[in-house]
């Protein structure tokens, strides 16, 4: 049942200075209909191994891993011309900064009828209201006028819902969210975070989300990978994971957050680092 | 006691010029907002984007004038349209920004970023203004030898102590802190947070916190504020909204708020489990 596999995952950046590994043998699974967050903070290389699995990494990467596979299908040994019919179908993506992943030039009815008529040949009448309905399902208000929309004119919610409209057209079986709702308000991350819950169940997308938000994971993840400088520290079922968190890692993550704060001081990540070398 | 600062009334406009098809309008952005600070507390300004609370911060840092109203610091009415604040004023009060990335000229070295308020608004010399700047690095937690280093060579979280450092070299009375660790990544977060609540210990600040993370906000506030399309819809103390919020406005915020509580996860596995095996049978 498993959707997407990878099996020791390295991705090494070619330097001024030498060579500098992001990802250090990471592991991930994901079954079909499965909601896994990848937890860490920026530099644990959380991004970096999703960019990998897209190939969307710049040409100083190196990418190495002993399997990667999707829906049975070695990605590893694909050709190009095999990879692109999966990206971008069957595999999207989103981003954190929704107002500069779209284009500023182009109406966002523009940018989502070329998504359709490049991956599912649609064209004329038929993209436009295939793109209505798309905006009408991630909750875009009056969608005939906001087709006609520059992006800079639609808030920085709106440009995520047109994003996830974009990423779920070609009714994908792998979404991976990167860190979606950072650059938003709570309200709007709320929104948002319903939204992709009701979609991913709708539809029985798998969905990886990348976050390094505890309390976004603790509102929608199945399961949850926890990463520090490039190496996994912990996987674990999400309930277990804030019930009992194994490596000290995870430990010092649950407890920095504000509302968990027990005396004056907001323990941090140094100093669970420093009580555990004490030890 | 005199408040540090004290707002009465305050309301700010800004102008939207028309164009040949579109008509020139006033965009009331704070409408009308009353609050005070005694020293050494938090005030928390709490809203989403679009509420006028960054606006308002502006305005308590003087870099923005109220289109009405009254501001007074330490008693004293200020209007800067009619003059602008001179060095008294400025080392009074002091702002840290959102986005340290932003904030910090990217062609000045730190130990220039630090003693340039000294430069504009004092005649302190050289000598000393090198050794305060290094004993400010020590104090937000870096390090003397980073005086000569340029900002991209620090991380975020050592980006917004150097913003932090910087705001304090006047030793302000107040400081305005806009959404100063949104763009922190969480264990960063907690680092700045206990910092802010050292340097407030230490040296008796008042600080005015604009956030809209209410947990940030329970940590850090005394005072708290919740202002909604320019109005302040909810203010009292950090318990009492906490314990009670009683403005609808406020109670979205409050279940916007992801719960990281074991059972609210509990309950959620739960559901999932159930609406799942629905779809299955």
């Amino acid at each position: 049942m498993s959707l997407l596999t990878i099996r020791n995952l390295i991705v090494k950046f070619a330097t001024a200075t030498g060579s500098f590994t992001a990802v250090d043998g990471i592991d991930v699974s994901l079954d079909r209909g499965e909601v896994l967050a990848i937890v860490g903070e920026s530099g644990s290389g959380k991004s970096v191994s999703m960019l990998a699995v897209m190939g969307l990494l710049p040409d100083t990467a190196t990418v190495t891993a002993d399997q990667m596979t999707y829906d049975g299908r070695n990605m590893l040994t694909m050709t190009g011309a095999e990879r692109r019919k999966l990206i971008g179908r069957e595999i999207t993506m989103i981003f954190q900064e929704p107002v500069a992943s779209l284009n500023p030039s182009f109406t966002v009815g523009f940018q989502i009828e070329e998504v359709l008529r490049l991956n599912l040949g649609l064209s004329g009448k038929a993209a436009r209201e295939r793109a209505m309905d798309l905006f009408r399902a991630v909750g875009i208000p009056e969608p005939e006028e906001k087709m006609k929309a520059y992006p800079h004119q639609m808030s920085g919610g709106q440009c995520q819902r047109v994003m996830i409209a974009i990423a779920i057209a070609s009714n994908p079986r792998l979404l991976i969210a990167d860190e979606p709702t950072t650059a938003l308000d709570v309200t709007i991350q709320k929104q948002i975070l319903d939204l992709l819950m009701k979609l991913q169940e709708d539809h029985g997308m798998g969905l990886i989300l990348i976050t390094h938000d505890m309390g976004v994971v603790a509102e929608t993840a199945d399961r949850v990978v926890v990463q520090y400088k490039g190496r996994k520290m912990e996987e674990a079922e999400v309930l277990d994971l804030f019930e009992n968190p194994q490596s000290p890692y995870t430990r010092a993550l649950l407890s920095a957050l504000p509302e968990h704060a027990t005396g004056d001081r907001l323990p941090t990540v140094s100093d669970f680092f420093n009580e555990e070398a004490a030890r | 006691m005199t408040p540090v600062v004290e707002g009465r009334a305050i309301v700010r406009d800004y102008h939207v010029p028309g164009s040949m098809v579109r008509r020139a309008k006033n965009v009331r952005a704070v409408k009308g907002i009353d609050f005070s600070v005694q020293k050494g507390k938090t005030l928390a300004i709490v809203g989403e984007s679009g509420s006028g609370k960054s606006t308002l911060a502006r305005i308590i840092a003087l870099i923005d004038a109220p289109t009405e109203g009254e501001l007074l610091i330490e008693g004293q009415g200020i209007d800067i349209t009619a003059r602008r604040p001179g060095p008294d004023l400025r080392s009074k009060v002091q702002m840290v920004f959102q986005n340290p990335y932003g904030s910090l000229n990217p062609r000045q070295k730190i130990g220039d970023v630090l003693t340039e308020p000294l430069v504009i608004n004092t005649d302190v010399p050289a000598a000393e203004r090198r050794d305060r700047a290094r004993a400010m690095l020590q104090k937000v937690g870096l390090m003397p030898e980073h005086y000569n280093r340029y900002p991209h060579m620090f991380s975020g979280g050592q980006r917004q102590r150097i913003a932090i450092a910087r705001a304090l070299m006047l030793k302000p009375s107040l400081l305005v802190l806009d959404e100063p660790v949104s763009a922190l990544d969480l264990s960063v977060q907690a680092q700045v947070l206990n910092l802010l609540a050292d340097l407030q210990d230490e040296m008796g600040l008042t600080y005015v916190f604009v956030s809209h993370d209410l947990s940030v906000v329970r940590y850090i506030a005394d005072e708290v504020m919740v202002i909604s399309k320019g109005e302040a819809v909810e203010q009292g103390s950090r318990e009492e909204i906490f314990a009670n919020p009683t403005h609808p406005y406020t109670r979205q915020l409050f279940a916007a708020t992801p719960v990281t509580d074991v059972e609210a996860i509990r309950a959620r596995v739960a559901r999932r489990k159930a609406a799942r095996q629905a779809v299955a049978t």
